[in-house]
C-alpha cells in the first residue's frame, strides 16, 4: 500500500458533513488522489489539500476523534481496521459525526 | 404510576440527577380522587439521596401491597448499585443486597441502569431493568434476583450497535402487560426491537425511522431512538422521538410514519404519554444534535391531542426569553389525571396540573436533572 508521499493514480471521493465544509470552500464532496491507500493516507491527502480539516478528524496523537465516524463504501472503518483500513480506487469515503446519546 | 384509591393525597416526584436523587412532595393536596396533590401549596424537597452519584433511573412499585421506591445510583468510583426503600427514602437497602451482574462469560460489565420498570398488575412480581451496555434484565421475584435476558444478551446485532456520548444504553421498554407477551425496547444506538414471545427473541422494528448519522439513512437497525411511548388502551400505537425524527406506528412498530407536523424541530429526547388519553403526547423539542437547547431560547413543551396530526406549543408559566434549556429522555413524566412534570439540565423542575396548559416551578438549583418519575404513594 503506498504511503501518502507516493500517491497512486486512483481518486477517492470524500463526503464531509456541513460542519467541516468551511475547510473546503463550501464543498461537501472533495476528490483526493492516491488510491489505493489506507484511510490514514487519504486523511493526510485531505489535510494537505484542505488545511485544518484533518485536525478536526484526528487528535494530535493521530487517533480518530471518538465521536467521528468514517465509512468506506458504506462500512464503518472500525470494522475494517480503523485508520489502516484499505481504500480502493474509486471508493466512497463518508465522514459523519457519531450519534451522541444523552 | 399509582393513582386513585389508597393514595395519600400527596403527589411525589422522584428526581434523579447527576449528583444524587431528590424527592419532591406536594404540600397539601386537592382532595381525594385527583391522584395526588398538584403542588399548589408548594413542594417540600428531600435529598440528596446518594450524594455525588448519578441517578438515571428511579421507580415506584405499589403492586401486591408494596410501597417501594427503587433507585439505581452510579458511583463514578465504585460502580452501579440497585437500591430500594420501603419507607419512602428514610432508609435504603444496602449496596450488596440486590446485585445486577452480566454473566461472566458474556464479556460485558454493568455500567449504568437507565430504566427500572415494574411489570403490569398481571405480573406483580416482575421488574425489568434497561441497562448499559444495552441489555434487559428481569426479576421474577420482585427484585430479589436478576438475570440478563438471553435473547438480547446474545443478539446477533449486538456487535453492530454503537454508543454515543451517552453510552450504549437500553433506556426504554414498553409491554402489552401480558405475562409472556409482546414488548418493544429502544437502544441508543441500535434502534427499536420487538419481541412477540415474552423476550425469547427480538426483531428490529425500524422501518421508516431515519438514521441521519449513517451513510444508509434507513438501515434495518442502528437508529438512535431516544424514547417510545404508548397508551395501554391502544397498545399497538407507538409514538417515537428519534435522534432527528418524530414518528407514530399503528402496528406495534412494523412501520413508522413521520408526525413532525408543526414542531420547531424534530430533534429531542423526552416524550411522555398522557395517562388517560391515548391521543395526547408531550415532547420538548431541541434545536439540533449540535445545539441541544430549546429552539429560539424558549422553553416550550409541545402537545398533540390528535395522535400527532398537529402539535401546539405550551408556554404559560415557562420562560420565553434566554431559556437555553435541555430536557433529557427520562425527565418528562405524567400522572393521572392531568399532571405533567419535567426537569432540565439546568436543575429546574416544572409541574402542570392542567394537561400542560400552564406550568409552575417546583424547584430550581438542583444538579442536572436526568430522571423525573411521578407517583401518588400508597397510604402507610
Amino acid at each position: 500500500m503506498p504511503s501518502s508521499g507516493t500517491p497512486a493514480g486512483g481518486v477517492v471521493r470524500v463526503t464531509l458533513p456541513a460542519a467541516l465544509t468551511e475547510f473546503t470552500g463550501g464543498r461537501a464532496v472533495v476528490e483526493i488522489p492516491g488510491a489505493p491507500a489506507s484511510v490514514g493516507d487519504i486523511l493526510a491527502g485531505l489535510g494537505a489539500a484542505h488545511p485544518g480539516v484533518r485536525d478536526r478528524l484526528v487528535t494530535e496523537r493521530g487517533d480518530l476523534r471518538p465521536h467521528v465516524n468514517i465509512f468506506v463504501d458504506g462500512e464503518n472503518i472500525r470494522f475494517l481496521g480503523g485508520l489502516n483500513a484499505p481504500v480502493r480506487d474509486g471508493a466512497e469515503v463518508v465522514v459523519l459525526p457519531a450519534v451522541s446519546g444523552g | 404510576m399509582a393513582s386513585g384509591n389508597g393514595t395519600s393525597g400527596g403527589g411525589t416526584l422522584l428526581l434523579g440527577t447527576t449528583k444524587g436523587a431528590f424527592l419532591a412532595r406536594a404540600r397539601g393536596g386537592d382532595g381525594a380522587g385527583d391522584g395526588g396533590g398538584a403542588g399548589d401549596g408548594g413542594w417540600d424537597l428531600d435529598g440528596p439521596h446518594f450524594p455525588g452519584e448519578e441517578v438515571y433511573a428511579m421507580a415506584y412499585d405499589d403492586r401486591a401491597g408494596r410501597s417501594r421506591l427503587w433507585a439505581a445510583p452510579h458511583n463514578p468510583f465504585w460502580g452501579t448499585t440497585l437500591r430500594f426503600s420501603d419507607d419512602f427514602g428514610a432508609t435504603w437497602s444496602g449496596k450488596a443486597e440486590r446485585s445486577v451482574k452480566f454473566p461472566e462469560d458474556s464479556g460485558l460489565s454493568l455500567k449504568r441502569i437507565w430504566q427500572i420498570q415494574p411489570g403490569s398488575a398481571r405480573e406483580p412480581e416482575v421488574i425489568r431493568l434497561g441497562v448499559e451496555p444495552a441489555c434487559l434484565f428481569i426479576s421474577r421475584d420482585a427484585g430479589e434476583r436478576w438475570e440478563a435476558v438471553d435473547g438480547l444478551l446474545n443478539h446477533p446485532h449486538r456487535e453492530r450497535w454503537h454508543a454515543g456520548a451517552g453510552g450504549l444504553c437500553l433506556h426504554t421498554l414498553i409491554t402489552d402487560g401480558e405475562p409472556g407477551g409482546r414488548a418493544t425496547i429502544a437502544i441508543s444506538a441500535g434502534g427499536a426491537y420487538r419481541s412477540d414471545d415474552g423476550g425469547a427473541t427480538w426483531a428490529a422494528r425500524n422501518n421508516g425511522v431515519r438514521a441521519d448519522f449513517l451513510p444508509d439513512k434507513h438501515p434495518e437497525f442502528g437508529q438512535c431512538v431516544h424514547k417510545i411511548v404508548h397508551h395501554p388502551s391502544n397498545p399497538a400505537r407507538l409514538f417515537l422521538q428519534n435522534h432527528w425524527g418524530l414518528y407514530r406506528s399503528d402496528d406495534w412498530g412494523d412501520s413508522w410514519t413521520d408526525i413532525a407536523n408543526g414542531v420547531p424541530s424534530d430533534f429531542g429526547f423526552a416524550m411522555a404519554m398522557h395517562p388517560g388519553d391515548a391521543d395526547t403526547v408531550y415532547i420538548v423539542p431541541l434545536e439540533s444534535d449540535g445545539f441541544r437547547c430549546t429552539p429560539e431560547a424558549k422553553l416550550r413543551v409541545y402537545r398533540t391531542r390528535d395522535g400527532g396530526a398537529s402539535w401546539e406549543a405550551l408556554t404559560e408559566g415557562l420562560p420565553q426569553r434566554n431559556a437555553y434549556e435541555t430536557v433529557l429522555r427520562d425527565a418528562l413524566a405524567t400522572l393521572a389525571p392531568g399532571q405533567v412534570f419535567f426537569g432540565t439540565r439546568s436543575g429546574k423542575v416544572y409541574a402542570s396540573r392542567d394537561d400542560g396548559t400552564s406550568w409552575r416551578l417546583v424547584c430550581e438549583g438542583l444538579p442536572p436533572v436526568v430522571c423525573v418519575k411521578a407517583c401518588a404513594p400508597r397510604k402507610a
